[in-house]
């Protein structure tokens, strides 16, 4: 019974499965991320991808299985997305990362307020973080966005750039980014590549998951590809170019690739 | 042209001016039609008596429609509430004195209270009945409740007005304003009770955690409960803080009459709810607003006697009522947040049970993904 898991990885994921009654979502997964690597993920819809970021990130628990974390086992019976956030994963989602009728400032902080010890938030030195985020590490200047607007005025890569500053600011050691340039134009969904490359210049690690083979195929380091709630590859990126890894996807998608072989 | 749109941008950015506006034209058009009434202080404070208990209501009713939820249970949790205290001050009077058995009385309204909106909670967070159904069923069960526990009977509280609960809930401040000749009016308590708790609410919704997680409940569940909101403690929460307003509420109407009536709180649903939303609360949730509550209680708790004091044919009441309704919800839709398409939205929520059940369910609905 070692408590310990190594320390050279941000994330070790051992034999984790997940039911939902008797469909099994996940099966036998057994995933590890370094201190300091971009690992996409890609799978087609249905895959498991989503139902293994809730695992990770605490919304699910897994039905069985180990999770260690910078090397701490984490106890999946109690581990919730507080708890996430304390071992440093934030998460980024597609569409639900914003609530959107609620003001920005509202949006940095909310699930971990500054409060005073009645829980009266401290909407002074909120909003004075959330301004310095937006500025310095989003970049937001001049555009009429400011912390009191609305989340619904901003355009998709906005909230995305919000998103993406909030789990910056919080210096997550991981940060999953699920889907997040689908709806986004070409111009947006560049800038959150960028920021993906900030991740690795930070030293920090990220799973990134994506439909759009190209775009992890640019930041990813190494590519995990789950099909049916099983991991059936783990490739490189030396190993591999873009068509190559293309074509090997198409492959599984028409059901011509015996599963063993890979 | 600019300076005309920022100055009404400034007008709907401060909660509440909208309504208050509304109020106000509504003050205006009472006193030039009815002046003998609405130029003297008396019907101001029988107003301030008035819409103390549903202004209570109200600010219970914000949160919860605020978090995307309805309660139709409040009325019920109103007698019921008002039943368990006179009980406990008929049953403790001897052994305790009658002052002591009121606070008694006060402190058990508020665990009953607590208990109704419990299990309100319960049914709509843990097991996922949609918040219409789940109240609507509460409204008749607790009615039930008091009616079988009162024997269907009236009962008198008897020396409460001896009490310092009484003084306190709903006593006069005396001589703040002289009427002519007859002595001196004071502003009824329950109406300084009733501010208080506004100014409370507004922090709790604006300045809380809690209010905080409400909001993001009611604007996108999946989005609260990746950022970490409690969903269900919340939701129970919720309901609890509903049922302990309807028991404050309960109480006041109780010691205002000295008098507990089985059916009381009957006809205050709809008048309450109509509060909130002219209020500006959106129905669609995300957004609410006490102070709008505040106002559209005064608006909705003066129509009626305003319209009949105008002198018009008794005939017209309802009409005009529902005129103003109209115009001022007509008005938050169209300079506030509201979205028609929002307000549809959110009537299916209530109605549809998928959506509000609790993650375990939506996790197994989405297993396939």
């Amino acid at each position: 019974m070692a408590d310990q898991g190594s320390p050279e990885y941000a994330l070790q994921m051992i034999g984790i499965e997940k039911y939902f009654g008797l469909v099994c979502a996940l099966k036998n997964i057994h995933l590890t991320v370094g201190r300091n690597e971009i690992v996409g993920l890609i799978g087609d819809n249905g895959a498991g991808k989503s139902t293994l970021v809730k695992i990770l990130t605490g919304v699910y628990r897994p039905t069985s299985g180990e999770l260690y974390i910078a090397g701490q086992k984490v106890n999946t019976r109690t581990y919730n997305v507080k708890q996430a956030r304390k071992y440093g994963i934030e998460t980024v989602y597609q569409d639900k990362s914003l609530g959107e009728k609620q003001v920005l400032w509202r949006n940095f902080f909310v699930g971990r307020q500054i409060t005073n010890r009645l829980g009266f938030i401290n909407v002074k030195e909120e909003k004075r973080i959330a301004q310095q985020i937006m500025l310095e590490t989003i970049g937001f200047r001049g555009r009429g966005i400011t912390v009191d607007s609305r989340v619904s005025k901003l355009s998709g890569g906005e909230r995305q750039g919000v998103a993406i500053g909030r789990a910056m600011h919080f210096e997550a050691e991981l940060i999953v980014l699920d889907e997040p340039t689908v709806a986004l134009s070409l111009k947006e969904v560049q800038k959150v590549i960028n920021f993906v490359h900030k991740i690795k210049e930070g030293g920090k690690a990220c799973i990134y998951i994506s439909h759009a083979i190209q775009d992890v195929y640019e930041v990813a380091d190494r590519f995990v590809v789950l099909d049916r709630g099983e991991i059936v590859a783990s490739i490189d990126k030396q190993n591999t170019s873009l068509k190559e890894l293309d074509e090997f996807l198409l492959e599984f998608a028409y059901g011509r690739r015996d599963r063993r072989e890979s | 042209m600019s300076r005309a749109r920022s100055t009404l941008r400034f007008f709907t950015r401060i909660e509440g001016l909208p309504i208050l506006a509304v109020l106000i034209v509504l003050y205006i058009a009472f006193i030039l039609t009815a002046p003998d009434v609405f130029t003297k202080p008396r019907i101001y404070m029988s107003f301030l008596q008035t819409v103390a208990p549903p202004l209570i209501l109200g600010l219970g009713l914000t949160f919860v429609i605020t978090a995307g939820e309805i309660d139709l249970s409040f009325p019920a949790a109103v007698a019921f509430t008002g039943y368990v205290f006179t009980w406990t001050y008929q049953q403790l009077g001897e052994s305790l004195g009658l002052t002591w058995a009121a606070w008694a009385g006060f402190v058990a309204a508020l665990l009953a209270g607590a208990l109704v909106g419990w299990v309100n909670g319960i049914m709509v967070a843990k097991i996922g009945v949609p918040s219409i159904m789940a109240t609507l069923a509460a409204q008749f069960f607790w009615y039930g409740v008091t009616v079988l526990l009162a024997g269907g009977l009236q009962a008198t509280l008897k020396g409460i007005e001896e009490t310092a609960a009484h003084s306190i809930f709903v006593g006069r401040i005396y001589g703040v304003i002289p009427s002519e000749g007859r002595g001196q009016i004071g502003i009824p308590q329950q109406s300084l009770w009733a501010l208080g708790l506004t100014i409370l609410s507004w922090f709790i919704l604006n300045r809380h955690k809690f209010g905080e997680s409400v909001m993001f409940l009611g604007d996108n569940e999946n989005v609260a409960r990746v950022m970490g909101v409690n969903v269900e403690a919340t939701r129970i929460k919720l309901f609890i803080l509903m049922g302990v307003f309807a028991a404050f509420a309960g109480v006041i109407l109780t010691l205002q009459v000295r008098v507990f009536y089985p059916t009381q709180g009957q006809g205050m649903l709809l008048p309450v709810m109509a509060a909130v939303f002219i209020g500006g609360t959106s129905i669609a949730g995300g957004l609410g607003s006490m102070l709008g509550t505040f106002w559209g209680s005064y608006i909705i708790g003066s129509l009626e006697a305003g319209v009949v004091a105008t002198g018009i044919s008794g005939f017209w009441v309802q009409l005009v009522e529902g005129l103003v309704m109209g115009a001022s919800v007509v008005l938050n839709i169209l300079i506030g947040e509201g979205r028609l398409k929002a307000v549809t939205s959110r009537v299916e929520h209530w109605t549809r049970p998928l959506r509000s059940r609790p993650s375990s369910e939506i996790a197994r609905q989405q297993g396939s993904d």
